[in-house]
């Protein structure tokens, strides 16, 4: 390396298992996640914040890891695409998607079921317009969200139902 | 069954086509196992990161590299002459893959480099030193191809043109189609139309960047892994790029996180594969978004005027087109498809369009889902719906009357066969949708729209396993749930469950060529080829039946899952499932498999009708899409729910392309809005749901009559959204994007010339 | 770059104030690491005040509010006395990006940010607020207006940090509205932004009032102007379009890629007389 980094020590739960890293101080979450912990189903689609593929939830939130810091998940408690499922028990959004074909390419997909997983959280029963703009920061190119947004609604049904 | 058996798609009762299975890579792709583009890793892997040129026109004088090669940790930096020069068919490839003596364009690849890390990388970059003059650039089409326009290309010779132009210029070339003599048509018109439009160029907006992974020996055996429509095309462009055997190079193409079009050529594979055939190890190389808006493919701007007349009672006597495309840097826009689309719906005595292919400083366009025929959409069903309106007559009224059927000489030369357009328009007119009161400054928009199909080359093979289930490989990538589709298929005709069928997309090395899957072909090639594989492996099935039961080979059916004695005559035995005859195939001959390499021909054609209802705010020019509704011949649905999301995938994207998405260019030359922040894409809440009604009007050149569906879902959005909009703001929008303050700047000018 | 935590502001204070080079503060980062990805900026410090405890909440504060710098928009939407005192402050907040940026973007850092187009800052504006500032000489308050002067720049000195925006008592019968225009229905950056604050008597006749505007200028401008069309008013018609007229008359903006000139000149009235509209309905209790 051409200058020393000084990097930063992070202890943090990852889908309830504690974990702990070095990163780089400019790495961001989504860096740590996909090259140094191969946890690779949240993507960088742009980079900025603008487009939802790197939706994770932190403390309860639902964020984008490439706006976060590797630095800042010290302490907290993270959730990805990966901690939706419990062992082979699909989680209701995740059967939903698939029976609704709610997805084509797939690339968004991670980053739509857990912004709609932390919509559903804090909203059980949305309407049509509280999904879309519960929505809106997680682009999807392909479906024109129709079947999308019917996957929520299907999976929170069922999920009222307990 | 003979192998060229064809079925009645139209009365035959399928057993599981037309059903909405659960596509077999879904789990993975729920669970984030499926791995990307960007998900790949290999041991000792370097980080790979391309030096863009800033400006939009500029000679490159010299690249320094020694300071960026001298900091630790770089393993690698690659320039133009690291690439192989002399294959005519790829030099404009290359030239946008590796700027050489200029940069044409903001954002034009001139040096990469390969580090231990994305930081190394990154300041690696900063080190290059590269010496540019700057030049006069241009990046509107118009302007373009006026005299005196900065040219791009001291080579570019118009072709097509008689006499040759003697000066270089940016129009690399001219085309014209049609038949019959428009001056005569026009005469016999009672009103003619003559519109000028232009739409601004659209990214595909996939939402995965490009990524690959490539590694090469130092025997010159290469591994490229990488998210394209295309590993067959990236192979040989590579092969070709840097020299190699196209058998040393193997590449696996990834899931592919969206295309449209826009990876259906190479960009920064070549350039992996050079630094990591320099460095010894493997490199990484992913674009970011920004790159991709500056540096991939969009698709063309255009400008177009179109002419069109007809008689009071709705009849066309004539159409016109003249279409001018700029596809960035290098020929190639799709300025002939756009040109041969532009009438293709009617039913026309007179008709002439003429294209012109233009160069200008900005990216090489990349083909964009049904590549130049949404704009001249835009432009030709604009004038139609001003034409209706202006005769008193309903829009798709005036569109049925004209309505190419078969038998129609299209106006880019052949007869139609069987078509759906009629079917169609009657569709959307019995749609409620269609009869539906409008709110207050709201307005209703029709339009129709065609696209071609493809066939093309098509390999597939086809193993039928011990245990009874069936390993499925084709050579296209799966860019919108394909594999279900080809499994639903294989076990139609093998009369095994869908779930016995596990289809994959093999690598280059491990079946024959393909095609790239574009065109809105897989589903009619690949399809295609997996019956004529499945055919095979039932001719095999029998065989061994028929060497079991002592009998010919001809004496055995092939019946929904069995094989049987083909009548009482040929003998009575128990009816053998594909699970038996797997079984024992190690002591009846050995594996069976079913095999078909194919160019498929008889891709129909299709079309689409869309109408929506948009909301203009009179007061900012905002638009809103209340309603929106897609029409389109399917031919045969495979899978409906995969066929609905084309439909409405298209619709979206159509809509975009109307209302808010444009490369924005500076003074400068120099792209404004290279990132999802500026450049708009439809997000959930800017969308209504999207209604699809699926017509199959069975394409007489497939076996269950499919016909493509991507492509054609994305013409008719352009003119319908323009239509509606227009008839909210009650003044015609002429250009696209039709974003606020453009039609703010329309109702005003026209409250304006009212009062 | 290095990293830093600190659990004080006095601590955060002392780092950025300390050695050479570029420190940033990190509140929500839904700016500061877009700047740092694009090869904006390049900080050699990076300090995370959100550790800090009085950083994080919103506390009353004689019938106003102290909210801490690092707030996130979605812990303000769900604060319902702030709501319930000054709903245009918080819809504005609330406009900033997705869910996901709501979980971090914060109103100090949009202050800071000191974009023309920032949508916390004309409510904030109309609001009468001002910015806490702790720095290496103690505190001091700055109305919000004053905190940025250029886009991307404030006038913050070496070692400040904006620790807290205070809100002030609401007056009986008061509402305060912010509108932004963006062509997608989410996700945009304002082209145009307007927030307006008004007080009226017991009679509805408008007693104070405030207009401020955004992207419309090099900074978010308060327009005195537009005010007076409405003190005095009943806010009626009249004085609504006098309102408009007023908001476009101040607007000195740019064309750039996200507007033209002409179109933010006119929809800034245009939103500022529907923003007026909806502080109206809410001070008459609607």
């Amino acid at each position: 390396m051409g200058e020393m980094m000084s990097k930063v020590k992070v202890s943090t739960t990852i889908n309830g298992d504690p974990v702990e890293y070095l990163c780089d101080a400019e790495e961001t979450l989504l860096d740590v996640l996909r090259d140094h912990l191969g946890l690779t189903g949240a993507k960088e689609g742009c980079g900025t914040g603008d487009c939802g593929a790197c939706s994770v939830v932190v403390d309860g939130r639902v964020v984008c890891s490439c706006l976060v810091l590797g630095a800042e998940a010290e302490g907290r408690k993270v959730t990805t695409v990966e901690g939706l499922a419990t062992g082979d028990r699909l989680h209701p959004l995740q059967q939903k998607f698939l029976e609704f074909a709610a997805l084509q390419c797939g690339v968004c997909t991670p980053g739509f079921l857990v912004a709609a997983k932390a919509l559903l959280d804090r909203n059980p029963d949305p309407t049509e317009t509280e999904i879309r703009f519960g929505l809106a920061g997680n682009l999807c190119r392909c479906t024109g969200y129709d079947k999308i947004v019917r996957a929520v609604q299907a999976a929170a049904a069922e999920m009222r139902k307990g | 069954m003979p192998l060229d058996a064809t079925i009645d798609p139209a009365t035959h009762k399928f057993a599981l086509v037309g059903t909405r299975p659960l596509r077999p890579d879904g789990i993975d792709k729920v669970t984030g196992r499926a791995r990307f583009g960007a998900d790949a890793s290999a041991p000792g892997m370097l980080v790979g990161k391309i030096l863009r040129s800033p400006h939009a026109h500029a000679r490159i004088r010299a690249i320094d590299t020694s300071k960026a090669a001298k900091l630790p940790g770089v393993k690698a930096i690659v320039t133009r002459a690291d690439f192989k020069e002399g294959d005519p068919g790829l030099r404009d490839v290359l030239h946008n893959v590796m700027a050489r003596d200029k940069a044409l364009y903001d954002g034009h690849a001139v040096a990469a480099v390969a580090a231990t890390s994305a930081a190394v990388a990154r300041k690696a970059l900063k080190l290059i030193r590269v010496d540019y003059e700057i030049l006069p650039h241009v990046t509107d089409v118009d302007e373009a191809m006026k005299p005196g326009a900065p040219v791009l290309h001291a080579d570019m010779i118009t072709a097509n043109v008689e006499p040759a132009p003697k000066k270089a210029s940016n129009i690399a070339s001219r085309c014209e189609f049609g038949h019959g003599d428009p001056e005569i048509g026009f005469k016999q018109a009672d009103l003619v139309i003559a519109r000028s439009f232009k739409t601004e160029a659209t990214h595909q907006g996939y939402i995965e960047p490009h990524a690959c992974l490539a590694s090469v020996g130092s025997d010159g055996q290469g591994e490229l892994w990488v998210c394209t429509q295309g590993h067959y095309m990236v192979r040989n462009q590579c092969a070709s790029l840097l020299g190699m055997d196209v058998s040393k190079l193997r590449v696996t193409a990834s899931e592919i996180g969206g295309g449209f079009g826009g990876k259906t050529t190479v960009f920064i594979e070549p350039v992996a594969l050079a630094l990591s055939r320099k460095a010894g190890r493997p490199v990484k190389l992913v674009m970011s978004r920004e790159e991709v808006f500056r540096a991939s493919g969009p698709t063309s701007s255009a400008s177009m005027d179109v002419k069109i007349g007809v008689t009071k009672d709705g009849r066309i006597t004539a159409g016109t087109a003249e279409i001018r495309f700029q596809g960035g840097a290098f020929a190639g826009s799709p300025v002939e498809f756009g040109a041969m689309s532009a009438f293709a719906c009617y039913d026309l005595e007179h008709v002439k369009t003429v294209g012109y292919d233009v160069v200008t400083n900005r990216p090489k366009q990349a083909a964009y889902r049904a590549p130049g025929a949404p704009m001249v959409a835009f432009a030709v069903e604009s004038v139609l719906d001003e034409l209706a309106k202006k005769i008193g007559m309903d829009p798709i009224e005036l569109r049925l009357k004209n309505a190419a059927k078969e038998g129609t000489r299209s106006s880019y030369g052949p007869k139609y066969k069987r078509i759906g357009l009629i079917e169609c328009l009657e569709a959307a007119r019995r749609h409620p949708h269609y009869k539906a009161p409008l709110g207050p400054n709201q307005g209703r928009g029709i339009a129709a729209g065609f696209w071609f199909n493809f066939g093309g080359q098509t390999c597939v093979s086809l193993n039928v396993n011990v245990d009874g289930t069936v390993a499925l490989a084709v050579g296209t990538p799966d860019i919108g749930g394909s594999r279900a589709s080809m499994c639903l298929i294989a076990a139609e005709e093998l009369g095994i469950g869908y779930e016995q069928v596990r289809a994959i997309v093999a690598d280059t090395s491990s079946l024959g060529y393909n095609d790239i899957s574009e065109g809105s072909r897989v589903t009619f090639s690949t399809g295609l080829a997996v019956i004529q594989a499945a055919r095979d492996a039932t001719a095999k099935l029998c065989a061994r039946a028929a060497k079991t039961w002592g009998i010919a080979p001809d004496a055995v059916v092939w019946e929904k899952g069995y094989a049987k004695p083909a009548s009482p005559n040929a003998g009575s035995f128990a009816p053998l499932s594909l699970a038996d005859i797997a079984k024992t195939a190690g002591s009846t001959g050995g594996p069976i498999a079913g095999h078909c390499e194919v160019n498929a021909e008889g891709a129909g054609v299709s079309f689409a009708v869309h109408m929506t209802d948009a909301e203009v705010d009179r007061e900012t020019g905002r638009v809103e899409i209340k309603r929106y509704t897609v029409v389109q011949d399917a031919g045969k649905a495979i899978h409906p729910s995969y066929v609905e999301g084309q439909y409405q995938g298209g619709a979206a994207q159509g809509i975009g392309w109307a209302i808010n998405e444009e490369y924005v260019y500076g003074r400068d030359g120099r792209l404004q809005n290279p990132g999802f922040l500026d450049y708009r894409i439809p997000v959930a809440s800017d969308l209504p749901m999207i209604d699809t009604v699926i017509v199959e009007t069975p394409n007489p050149g497939h076996p269950y009559g499919v016909r493509g569906v991507g492509e054609t879902s994305i013409v008719p959005p352009l003119a319908a959204v323009a239509n509606a909009v227009s008839a909210a703001a009650g003044v015609r929008l002429s250009e696209l994007p039709m974003a606020p303050p453009r039609v703010l700047a329309a109702i005003d000018a026209a409250a304006s010339r009212r009062s | 770059m290095r990293y830093e935590a600190p659990t004080t502001a006095k601590e955060a204070v002392r780092l950025m104030a300390g050695k050479a080079g570029m420190a940033r503060v990190l509140a929500g980062g839904t700016d500061l690491l877009v700047q740092i990805r694009t090869d904006r900026i390049a900080p050699d410090l990076i300090v995370d005040i959100k550790r800090i405890a009085g950083m994080r909440s919103i506390m009353t504060k004689s019938g106003g509010f102290r909210i801490g710098a690092a707030v996130s928009g979605a812990e303000l939407g769900e604060h319902k006395a702030l709501r319930r005192a000054w709903p245009g402050v918080v819809e504005a907040a609330n406009l900033i990006g997705s869910i996901q940026i709501q979980s971090r973007a914060t109103m100090g850092g949009n202050l800071c940010n000191a974009s023309p187009a920032a949508d916390s800052v004309p409510a904030l504006v109309a609001a009468g607020a001002t910015a806490v500032i702790v720095g290496p000489r103690g505190r001091r308050s700055l109305p919000v207006e004053d905190v940025a002067v250029a886009p991307g720049r404030t006038s913050l000195k070496k070692g400040e940090i904006v620790e807290a925006i205070v809100l002030p008592k609401r007056a009986p019968r008061s509402g305060d509205a912010y509108l932004r225009f963006i062509p997608r229905s989410e996700m945009d950056i304002a082209v145009v932004g307007a927030g307006v604050s008004l007080t009226l008597d017991r009679n509805g006749v408008c007693t104070a009032a405030r207009v401020a505007l955004g992207a419309v200028a090099e900074r978010v401008i308060l327009v005195p102007d537009a005010a007076k069309a409405l003190i005095g008013s009943t806010v009626d018609q009249a004085a609504l379009e006098r309102l408009a007229a007023a908001a476009s008359a101040a607007c000195r903006p740019i064309d750039d890629k996200r507007g033209t000139k002409k179109f933010r000149i006119k929809v800034a009235g245009v939103l500022a007389r529907r923003a007026a509209r909806t502080a109206l309905a809410r001070a008459q209790g609607k």
